[in-house]
């Protein structure tokens, strides 16, 4: 028989390692940061870059695409060469990959505090980032396919169908919910609408979660947690169920992001009746993983890698028990836009994605660098300081999140509302995001322990950077022979780069051109009183993005007594036609601004903006006092309009040439006369006054509707 | 709610892919050994490996 013998790259494996290890520790303090700000508003120093709004996606991806995303890619590289017996497919592809994907993450962390982003939860970067991305991620694909195709091991081990699982469904998830119309280099309009973009962003953002946190890192563990523990996983049958059940089941849960909104009926009830289906498979995996370790529950107790796993997979369990409870409609109706979708995130990220990466790295790094972990005692600090993080952590923003759901439905027993005023109920809940941050400084420590114990082992030992191996070539079946040789022949044959372009080059084309225009005649029943922004809200509109403002205030009042007597008439799919992209929001620690447009005077913005404080006491809202003094950017005007008018908003031609400005100038001198009444002498080239030309907007329309026009909708 | 389409059409392609895989898996044989693959992972040294009987025919 003859053997060929190969060699094993352990250099690119070493080097997601760091970056998993770096971008935690700095995405998990951006973390912090905004934990802080919560019950301190005054944190971020009245610094525009650091306020909630721009660092809450600065966290969200740092610590998913960054530290999750690097982790994935370093247990991938480690585990796929060996899994088949073949070093990575390109070397070139593979450094293409790593440094890609930093370059990705520092474009990030520069453009998002800047405030560029398309407002779309976990998909905030903008359209150039976005094709970067796409081509990034094309070229890893290409790489693990590659991989596979040149394997010496025939059978494909479980863990290889979550990878191929992922790969396949993030290029498809990335591109659709990508479909933007650039309006300038770092501003782009969703191609969607309202309801169509809701649904698309949360099709999108649940399956971010399903095919980036968690199929990839079932993968990693179905091979870590059987090395670890050297024992075969406890049933491969089970897994290969688990496997094919999952993926074909988790792609329709998307729309349990929206019940109760404006999102039709059917569509939430197909995303909750998925859902729950979930748990059968979620299950099956945690079971199979905690099985693996029957007998070996005396290894757990001494080996740290173990312990975390052993975390991770139980905390796996309860978030895939809890999600679809979460998505059960009556259930959502109390935890929506509270603080338990918080918590419930964290459980899993903190647990399942953190602890999972924890015991890789420790797995991994002794082995590497040929030699022992440097501190088993320190690991075990880290587990339990972690460990207590997690509880602190999850356990108070639970209680908070119960504690506001229950409080915005509490009426009295005159038929009024108990809490009428929001604030009283977050001021209730301030004490929770307090203890929350201890968690956090605790779940940190913890890093920062390993960080050194990795550092120290690397020191100890000797870095290896490639292991040589040995296999047998493929043998393979005569009916396989063709198909594959082929395929093989092919990507040897040519160059590399070729196939990486060709493949970036189908997914831009499908950005650029595959949208069709008929994507965005809507189909939702419009509402005739509904008409565009006009440029100053348009405007305003954008800076309520770049603020990220919907971080924290949803703008879709839910068909509830208690949602209706607080804040108006619940919305309808027609009021939102024209928002590019839409602004639904996921969070409540300010209250709705679906109707908010006439509710209060434009000074009380005007104050409330300059300092949230000074008109509503004890309010967590940071201050905006930039607003006040950055003038209004108006040469991006057309640019906007045009972009607008492309995917479907009725602005008439030319109209963004002159009587477009003329429009902004006469809009914003009705707001600065209003404020004057108020006793409030404003510029009106400001950005403040945009803000609340949009502020004063929202809602109304379908107020001024007669009676029997919006009984239809 | 035409988007909807579009949706379903991504999510078919998805899930259509993976039926093709699935299929391809089941006919090539990644599935008739549900044993070995389980404890092959675990061997670290790759010369073991291929101590292991590996049939010359497909196995029936």
């Amino acid at each position: 028989m003859n053997v060929e013998t190969f060699k094993y790259d352990n250099r690119i494996v070493r080097a997601f390692a760091i970056a998993t290890v770096i971008w935690g520790i700095v995405g998990m303090s951006v973390g912090m940061l905004a934990a802080v700000e919560l019950f301190f508003p005054g944190a971020n120093l009245n610094v525009q870059f650091i306020t909630f709004g721009r660092i809450r996606p600065l966290h969200t991806n740092a610590v998913i695409f960054a530290f999750v995303g690097n982790g994935m890619f370093m247990g991938i590289y480690y585990s796929l060469q060996r899994l088949c017996k073949a070093r990575m497919f390109s070397d070139f592809i593979s450094w293409f990959h790593f440094w890609g994907w930093q370059s990705i993450i520092v474009a990030a962390a520069i453009t998002l505090p800047l405030g560029y982003t398309t407002s779309k939860e976990y998909a905030e970067l903008e359209w150039p980032i976005k094709i970067a991305i796409a081509v990034v991620w094309v070229a890893f694909t290409v790489n693990l396919l590659g991989t596979i195709l040149k394997r010496r091991e025939k059978h494909m081990y479980v863990a290889i169908w979550f990878y191929i699982a992922t790969a396949l469904t993030v290029a498809v998830l990335h591109v659709t919910n990508s479909m933007t119309m650039p309006a300038g280099w770092f501003k782009s309009y969703s191609m969607y609408a309202g309801v169509q973009d809701a649904l698309v962003q949360w099709w999108y953002g649940h399956n971010a979660v399903a095919f980036f946190l968690t199929t990839p890192y079932l993968g990693l563990m179905y091979y870590f947690l059987p090395k670890a523990a050297n024992r075969p996983i406890f049933s491969y049958r089970l897994s290969i169920i688990h496997f094919w059940a999952l993926i074909f089941i988790y792609i329709w849960a998307g729309p349990h992001h929206l019940l109760y909104t404006a999102l039709p009926d059917w569509a939430q009830s197909l995303g909750m009746v998925f859902s729950l289906m979930l748990i059968a498979p979620s299950w099956g995996g945690m079971l199979n993983g905690l099985l693996t370790l029957r007998g070996a529950w005396d290894k757990v107790r001494q080996d740290p890698v173990l312990k975390f796993m052993v975390v991770a997979v139980t905390a796996y369990g309860m978030a895939t028990l809890e999600g679809p409870v979460l998505a059960i409609k009556s259930v959502n109706s109390l935890s929506h836009y509270t603080d338990w979708t918080i918590a419930h995130a964290h459980s899993g990220a903190l647990g399942w994605n953190g602890f999972l990466t924890f015991s890789m790295l420790y797995y991994l790094f002794p082995r590497l660098y040929k030699t022992e972990l440097w501190s088993i005692r320190l690991a075990n600090w880290h587990f339990w300081t972690g460990l207590l993080g997690i509880v602190f952590y999850v356990v108070p923003i639970y209680i908070a999140g119960v504690t506001e759901g229950l409080m915005w439905k509490q009426f009295n027993k005159d038929g009024f509302l108990q809490y009428p005023n929001f604030l009283e109920t977050i001021v209730q809940v301030v004490p929770m995001f307090e203890l929350r941050a201890v968690g956090g400084t605790l779940y940190i420590a913890g890093v920062l322990m390993m960080a050194y114990n990795l550092y120290r082992t690397a020191k100890a030992g000797e870095f290896e950077p490639e292991t040589e191996a040995q296999a047998a070539p493929l043998e393979r079946t005569p009916i396989l022979l063709h198909g594959e040789l082929s395929w093989h022949r092919m990507l040897e044959g040519k160059p590399v780069l070729f196939t990486v372009l060709a493949v970036v080059a189908i997914l831009i084309g499908g950005i650029v051109e595959v949208v069709p225009m008929y994507l965005v005649k809507e189909n939702v029943p419009t509402i005739t009183s509904v008409t565009p922004y006009s440029p100053l809200e348009l405007l305003g509109r954008d800076i309520y993005i770049r603020e990220g403002c919907l971080g924290c205030h949803s703008q879709m009042i839910r068909p509830f007594r208690s949602e209706t007597e607080r804040y108006g008439e619940y919305s309808k799919a027609g009021e939102f036609v024209y928002d590019h992209p839409f602004l639904w929001g996921s969070e409540r620690k300010g209250p709705d601004l679906a109707r908010e447009g006439g509710k209060y005077p434009a000074a009380w913005h005007y104050n409330h903006m300059d300092d949230p404080r000074s008109t509503s006491p004890g309010s967590i809202m940071p201050r905006y006092s930039w607003l006040l003094t950055q003038n209004l950017e108006m040469d991006g005007l057309p640019w906007r309009l045009c972009a607008m008018r492309r995917v479907g908003v009725p602005y008439p031609a030319g109209y963004e040439n002159g009587p477009a400005q003329a429009d902004v100038k006469a809009q914003a001198t009705e707001i600065v006369t209003d404020l004057k009444e108020g006793g409030i002498n404003a510029d009106p080239d400001k950005e403040i006054i945009a803000l609340i030309a949009y502020l004063q907007r929202l809602g109304v329309d379908i107020k001024s509707a007669p009676e029997e026009d919006t009984a239809k909708y | 709610m035409s988007v909807i389409i579009i949706l379903i059409l991504a999510s078919l392609t998805v899930g259509l892919l993976f039926v093709g895989a699935f299929i391809w898996s089941v006919r090539s044989g990644q599935y008739e050994d549900t044993v070995t693959p389980a404890m092959r992972m675990l061997a670290e040294d790759p010369a073991q490996t291929i101590c292991k009987p590996k049939s010359k025919d497909k196995p029936t």
